[in-house]
């Protein structure tokens, strides 16, 4: 409150600054493909496997593939336990995930069959749907799915009457309430494959939000790549 | 594989190539005038097409390939072969082996579930459903020896140029291998040791999948281990 720097945020942060973003790639051996993603407190691990038989079979889609996520806050990352499993709220997130990645991939030559990919949440501290998807596009591209490109997620939101990126859980509790619009983009396509939105919001603040979530997942996007390519460079070097 | 550039590795979405001249190969695709990529992998250029060889994913079955598989279940007319697919493979009672099989033998005679072969793919299915052919003198049941699974997308790089890798490594290491497409190779040997050698060697070659000059690399390397 006492801060003498003009931001408002409690961490200090500027508006359009996102938290310290950490990725790294290929950390289940298990998997097909995987990835951490770290933003502030916010830890998301996404596993990708296939693709693969689906079962079960009323979901096989004759013409194309199926992309499912499976997204699963653990009871410990919150902290009021969260009682495991998936609730309704899980639910939504993993379809909200599929939704938003499933423009991304080119699944048309997986005719009835699945590529799941499961993200798991061992930290909260908000923003996890976008670090889920996030850790997932990592994962996508790991596990050699072909990808139109690499897709950034950002939670933006108001706080008052200010717009800001990367809400943490502290802002998001702020007494007089925050909006949250947390929104997928694809920066080589140019879509946005996810945009949700919760509270209220002027129309003109929506869109000066969209802008600045735009910016920042072109960030993340590059981020990705960076870390990507390091992966492979680093080892044709040895 | 012998051009001393190191291949540059790019990412899905990056821009490989611009302008109608060009055509899309493996693993790109094309945007208007733009040719990109669609896999992490790395770019390979070849006169007019682009085309990404990936690093990793997982064995799509295609007509002609000669795979090593595991049975995974018998029925009365087939066999239903793992061959680290999505979908299992299908060995019909025609196609499974040259010598004649009355109508109601045991198919357990030929091939109990457990048991590896090394067969071919004969069709694949729009479903991605394949079907596997034994009926050939090259095609047998890998009873002795051991099986290692390698990433399927390296297996052209364990095989090399024209098969020189595989020479190569039968060659050093004395022991006879079979490499199958989906990633399962056979290696049977005189001894445990030149199995474990060929076995070490082979998983150094995927491991280094990616860079250039390999087989000289991997030549001085098996002599330092026989040592």
């Amino acid at each position: 409150m006492t801060k003498t720097n003009k931001s408002l945020r409690p961490d200090g942060r500027k508006e359009d600054e996102m938290r310290k973003i950490s990725m790294e790639v290929g950390v289940i051996p298990n998997a097909n493909g995987s990835a951490k993603f770290k933003i502030g407190k916010t830890i998301a691990i996404a596993g990708v496997y296939g693709p693969r038989e689906l079962h079960p079979r009323r979901l096989r889609l004759a013409d194309t593939g199926l992309l499912r996520c499976n997204y699963d806050l653990m009871s410990f990352s919150v902290s009021d336990r969260k009682r495991p499993g998936p609730g309704r709220r899980d639910k939504e997130l993993s379809l909200v995930s599929s939704n938003a990645l499933t423009s991304v991939v080119f699944l048309d030559k997986y005719d009835m069959q699945v590529i799941d990919v499961f993200i798991q949440i061992p930290q909260a501290d908000a923003g996890t749907r976008c670090a889920g998807i996030c850790a997932a596009s990592l994962a996508l591209a790991d596990a050699g799915i072909p990808m139109r490109g690499m897709a950034g997620s950002i939670s933006v939101g108001a706080i008052g009457k200010t717009v800001v990126v990367d809400l943490t859980k502290e802002e998001e509790d702020w007494a007089e309430g925050a909006t949250d619009v947390p929104l997928t983009y694809c920066p080589k396509t140019g879509t946005i494959t996810h945009l949700q939105l919760d509270g209220e919001i002027t129309k003109k603040d929506l869109f000066k939000a969209i802008d600045m979530g735009v910016k920042s997942a072109e960030e993340l996007v590059e981020m990705q790549e960076k870390v990507l390519k390091e992966k492979y460079d680093g080892g044709a070097l040895k | 594989m012998t051009d001393e550039k190191k291949r540059e590795v790019v990412i899905p979405g990056e821009v490989l190539a611009k302008g109608m001249e060009f055509l899309p190969g493996y693993g790109t695709h094309r945007v208007e005038e733009e040719i990109r990529a669609s896999l992490l992998g790395l770019k390979d250029m070849k006169g007019s097409v682009v085309k990404v060889i990936p690093l990793k994913g997982t064995y799509i079955p295609k007509r002609g390939d000669k795979v090593i598989g595991e049975v995974v279940e018998v029925s009365h007319n087939s066999w239903s072969i793992d061959i680290k697919a999505p979908l299992n493979a299908n060995l019909g009672i025609a196609d499974a082996t040259r010598s004649y099989i009355e109508n109601g033998e045991d198919l357990s005679r030929y091939y109990r579930v457990g048991d590896y072969v090394y067969a071919e793919v004969i069709s694949v299915g729009k479903d991605g459903f394949s079907r596997l052919r034994m009926k050939d003198r090259m095609f047998k049941r890998l009873d002795v020896g051991m099986i290692i699974e390698i990433n399927p997308v390296k297996v052209p790089r364990v095989i090399g140029k024209r098969g020189s890798m595989v020479k190569l490594l039968k060659d050093e290491t004395s022991t006879s291998l079979i490499i199958g497409q989906n990633g399962l190779v056979w290696i049977k040997g005189d001894t445990r040791q030149s199995e474990l050698l060929a076995k070490k060697a082979i998983k150094y070659v995927e491991e280094k999948a990616h860079l250039t000059g390999l087989t000289d690399a991997m030549q001085e390397k098996i002599g330092e281990w026989k040592k």
